[in-house]
């Protein structure tokens, strides 16, 4: 990895001595870690009956989390059939019904905001930022709550109408992430060059013909990253629907826990899938940011909306690192000294190393692949 | 509405948990985010590596069940305990499980406001003979956070919604949402304007920290 090399020179024996001992270090330390997790699920590790430093602690103890048959429930294909497929399907039944509808809900109020009419553009900027200001899971109780709220205020009986916890899932996740989406759309259409909707204008179309087959094709390519990253943060925020009951995959997973008391093992599997799950989406936002930067396109960020500092980024923390906006150089960690047009150059903030996949330096792309995330 | 503020000691009490779990979680991610940083940087591969492993699959992981490991998993399951009450014992699991899932982020801000230094700060601190620690301290962590004030803002709004978070089963702190969730289930008064109140009691905490980062970054970038 030359590209390291800019923060430390290249070890010498000095260095490589020390760069071993700290290697030795960690995996001590990392050792130590492991072997607490692993006594302490394994329920030898209050136990003082035995010392510990002897075979019948360190044994699979066959109360604890780590025994064949803790493990066993997942072998069975009743378990995936039963439990966690039905549940990955209404995770994304919920994701995907959320994700199309926040889309939508973004389309309008992100143009909204950008209306010339200020009835329009109030209205709409109040929704987004109250949407954007609230904890998600604020909005999932008051929307599994509306039947109350009917009854209390319309004095309609409670039982003519109910809300069931998919329709709060997606309803929530579709007015925060829609409000999220909303401002990466006002980005990327602001971030269309001027000139194109003076010439737009110039040759006589109206605002809305200048919206739709100006503005909006070119701005589509360049938030393609940005509404990747933010679908990656919805289906992760759908498991908020475990609190709600709603039986999404953590919830099918924490049922099997209960039942097979292997709270441990399900933990484990369920990150795994969710990791893998949300590790693609997020390949997908990065090559397509990729594409744009080789296309020499810059890719809209949420944060650079201009406007007010209003940086609510994802309910979870939002996927693309908002990257600090005016400041660009180059990259000091994953690329050596290249390029001139540093100010269009999106900085793959979002997934591994930071490999400028800028098409400027072939030498790199290579090691694009290597150096990425091991998970 | 007057039923509301006659319980606005409950409300009050609830936003009290909310804030105490937003600064510790802050603090401890804050910390925890400078580490991993400065491992993801390091010469040394192995500590690459894990930062690595770590930031990428905590941040792909539900903060649910990140919660949900700690309180059943960790606190439950494994019977560690942190304090003696019930309700302090799930507030510092909270905070630990909201620290090492803000951490990520955190850390991934850093990384790319490290990415935003020019190459010669560097390369001139190791000219000057900085080794590698004293680089990182005197010259690359410092630019570093100033041009991340603002994403750091984000990641702190973002903190105090995810507070909301820590009422999930296994834990159950007594925050803001699970507050309102009561007293919308207690019925003791009328949900719009309960849910209108807790609303704006966020959007109390979460604008002006927007605004006020929003001026702090301008007023610390470093100019270039």
């Amino acid at each position: 990895m030359s590209a390291q090399a800019v923060l430390f020179d290249v070890p010498g024996p000095k260095a490589r001595l020390r760069n071993a001992l700290y290697t030795v270090l960690t995996v001590f330390l990392a050792l130590i870690g492991l072997a607490i997790l692993y006594l302490g699920f394994n329920r030898t590790l209050s136990d003082r009956e035995s010392p510990l430093f002897s075979a019948q602690t360190w044994a699979v103890n066959p109360a604890g989390q780590w025994a064949a048959d803790k493990w066993e429930p997942f072998l069975r294909p009743e378990t995936w059939t039963g439990y966690v497929i039905p549940g990955l399907q209404n995770t994304l039944t919920a994701a995907l019904t959320a994700s199309v509808l926040a889309i939508l809900f973004g389309l309008v109020f992100g143009i909204g905001r950008l209306s010339e009419r200020w009835w329009i553009r109030i209205p709409s900027g109040a929704v987004v930022e109250f949407f954007r200001g609230i904890p998600l899971l604020m909005l999932i109780f008051f929307t599994m709550a509306l039947p109350i709220v009917a009854w209390q205020l319309f004095d309609i009986p409670t039982g003519t109408f109910q809300v069931t916890a998919l329709v709060a899932v997606v309803t929530g996740l579709t007015l925060y992430n829609g409000s999220v989406l909303a401002e990466v759309f006002r980005a990327g259409i602001l971030a269309v060059p001027k000139g194109q909707s003076e010439a737009a204008q110039a040759i006589g179309m109206s605002r809305t013909q200048t919206m739709w087959t100006i503005l909006i094709p070119q701005a589509v390519t360049s938030m393609m990253p940005a509404i990747v990253a933010q679908l990656v943060v919805l289906l992760k925020d759908s498991a908020l629907g475990y609190i709600i009951a709603f039986p999404e995959l953590l919830r099918s997973f924490t049922l099997v826990a209960t039942r097979e008391s292997n709270v441990i093992p399900a933990a484990i599997i369920c990150a795994v899938i969710y990791i893998l799950i949300n590790l693609s989406l997020s390949r997908i936002a990065i090559w397509l940011e990729r594409r744009n930067a080789r296309r020499g396109r810059p890719s809209a960020k949420a944060t650079a909306a201009g406007g007010a500092p209003t940086a609510v980024d994802g309910v979870t923390g939002g996927l693309p690192v908002p990257t600090p906006s005016g400041t660009a150089a180059e990259p000091i960690v994953g690329d050596t000294l290249t390029d001139t047009r540093s100010d269009e150059e999106p900085r793959p903030e979002a997934g591994d190393d930071p490999e400028p996949g800028d098409g400027g330096s072939g030498s790199d792309s290579g090691s694009g692949s290597d150096g990425g995330s091991s998970t | 509405m007057e039923a509301f503020l006659s319980n606005i000691d409950r409300v009050v009490d609830g936003f009290s948990w909310t804030v105490r779990l937003t600064l510790f979680s802050a603090f401890f991610s804050f910390i925890l985010g400078i580490l991993l940083t400065a491992m993801r940087v390091s010469p040394v591969p192995l500590l690459r590596g894990l930062s690595t492993a770590y930031v990428e699959g905590i941040r792909n992981t539900p903060l649910t069940l990140v919660l949900l490991f700690c309180g059943l998993g960790l606190n439950s399951a494994l019977g560690l305990s942190l304090a003696d009450s019930v309700a302090l014992d799930v507030f510092w699991w909270g905070v630990i499980g909201l620290s090492a899932y803000t951490a990520c982020f955190v850390s991934e801000s850093l990384r790319s406001g490290i990415n935003t230094i020019p190459l010669g700060q560097v390369e001139a601190a190791r000219s000057l003979g900085l080794t590698f620690t004293q680089n990182l301290r005197l010259i690359v962590i410092p630019q570093a956070l100033r041009t991340v004030v603002g994403p750091l803002g984000s990641v702190l709004i973002a903190l105090t919604k995810n507070t909301t978070v820590a009422s999930v089963a296994g834990l159950g702190v007594q925050e803001a949402s699970r507050e309102m969730k009561l007293m919308f289930d207690q019925g003791i008064a009328p949900v719009l304007p309960t849910f209108v109140g807790f609303a704006i009691g966020f959007l109390i905490l979460t604008l002006p920290m927007g605004y006020f980062f929003g001026w702090l970054s301008k007023r610390v970038a470093v100019v270039r």
